[in-house]
């Protein structure tokens, strides 16, 4: 039964090799995918190239059916993993500051490492800027402390408890929205295309 | 000579992404992180030049005191990872070279200018959201979190308000 307890059973040392690991295969996907170029990035949010929608929402689908699957099978114990605490208002606040950053850096995050890693000067640029950034932030906290902490908190709160369905119903909706985004998405890219291809 | 390899089906990529955060969650009990290493490392730096500054920063200090060694964590291995698995990719693919990538119609000391401006607000964004898309939208999407949905939706909403100001950056 999963998940494992590395850390008790072979130690700090390897569970930290793990870590490693992990993230070499995680950020070995982000650059196959295109992610350490912010030109590809940042096409997402004028149209012409949905890659990172396809790629972010397959990745989510995939591990959310395995979850679910592996927890059906007694594989795995879905109650035991973390699930990020709800706190909506500062959630959404700094997801469209965060979004205001993407498009105006052209990275996130796990994004602008792998650009840093394949030397890319606005990538490495683009990390300084997010220390920055955080510093900033832990320098104004205090000033809004009681919003950030309380703001919307509802601790662990999962969708299938907001909309109050089984988990196994909101696996499949969020399936077929994913599979209706990604219908979508190929109809834009092609509607660039043939536009693009008449300019020319 | 020095021929770049295309980038693999996005579809194809998700799926390899998504195992690997599965394999996360099974490994570990939780998902992929990036900006809390870069958040640690941040930290620590700052407190290597002003440690007493430090003191006087509830951010830093439960960023950094709560344990011996707020570098040896998780959070900082992962992105190690990150980066040698970047590399490893990118050299595969020829794709490891020293440039700026930009857009067609800017200047490379503008594209730098946006590089850190956009860095700053997101990891202002990034700290009071409490996730990157990777802790929150990937991991916390694959959970079904709610915060984490509302979270992925506020990210694209604010990226494609923002798109249509800054399109010369990319167009």
């Amino acid at each position: 039964m999963s998940p494992l307890d590395i850390s008790a059973s072979l130690g700090h040392v390897w569970q930290n090799v793990f870590y490693v690991l992990t993230g070499v295969a995680f950020g070995f996907a982000l650059e196959r995918a295109g992610f350490g170029n912010a030109r590809n990035l940042a096409a997402q949010f004028y149209l012409k190239d949905m890659r990172v929608l396809k790629v972010m929402f397959t990745a989510i689908i995939t591990a959310m059916l395995l979850i679910f699957w592996a927890n059906l099978f007694g594989l795995l114990d879905a109650r035991a993993l973390f699930i990020n605490p709800t706190h909506l208002w500062p959630g959404i606040l700094g997801g469209l500051i965060f979004g205001i950053g993407f498009v105006v850096g052209g990275y996130c995050p796990g994004t602008a490492l792998v650009s840093l890693a394949t030397l890319k000067i606005d990538g490495m640029l683009f990390v300084l800027g997010l220390a920055i950034g955080m510093f900033l932030f832990g320098e104004s906290i205090d000033a809004m402390r009681v919003f950030w902490d309380t703001a919307g908190n509802f601790g662990e709160l999962t969708l299938p408890e907001v909309l109050g369905l089984g988990t196994e119903w909101v696996v499949f909706a969020v399936v077929l929205m994913a599979l209706a985004m990604f219908w979508g998405a190929e109809r834009v890219e092609q509607y660039f295309a043939r536009k693009n291809k008449g300019e020319n | 000579m020095n021929k770049t390899s295309p980038y693999m089906n996005p579809y194809l990529a998700g799926v390899m992404l998504g195992v690997v955060l599965f394999a996360s969650f099974v490994l570990f009990g939780h998902g992929l992180g990036a900006s809390g290493g870069v958040a640690k490392i941040a930290g620590a730096a700052i407190d290597l030049v002003t440690p007493a500054h430090t003191e006087n920063s509830s951010y830093l200090v439960s960023l950094l005191r709560s344990s011996d060694n707020p570098l040896d964590t998780w959070l900082v291995f992962e992105i190690l990872g990150v980066i040698i698995g970047g590399l490893i990719s990118g050299l595969l693919a020829g794709r490891v070279r020293l440039e700026t990538l930009r857009g067609p119609h800017i200047s490379v000391r503008t594209r730098w200018i946006f590089a850190v401006l956009g860095g700053i607000i997101t990891g202002y964004g990034v700290r009071l959201a409490r996730g990157c898309t990777s802790s929150q939208a990937l991991s916390g999407g694959a959970v079904l979190s709610a915060g984490s949905w509302a979270f992925m939706f506020a990210v694209f909403a604010g990226a494609y308000a923002m798109a249509y100001f800054v399109r010369k950056l990319w167009n």
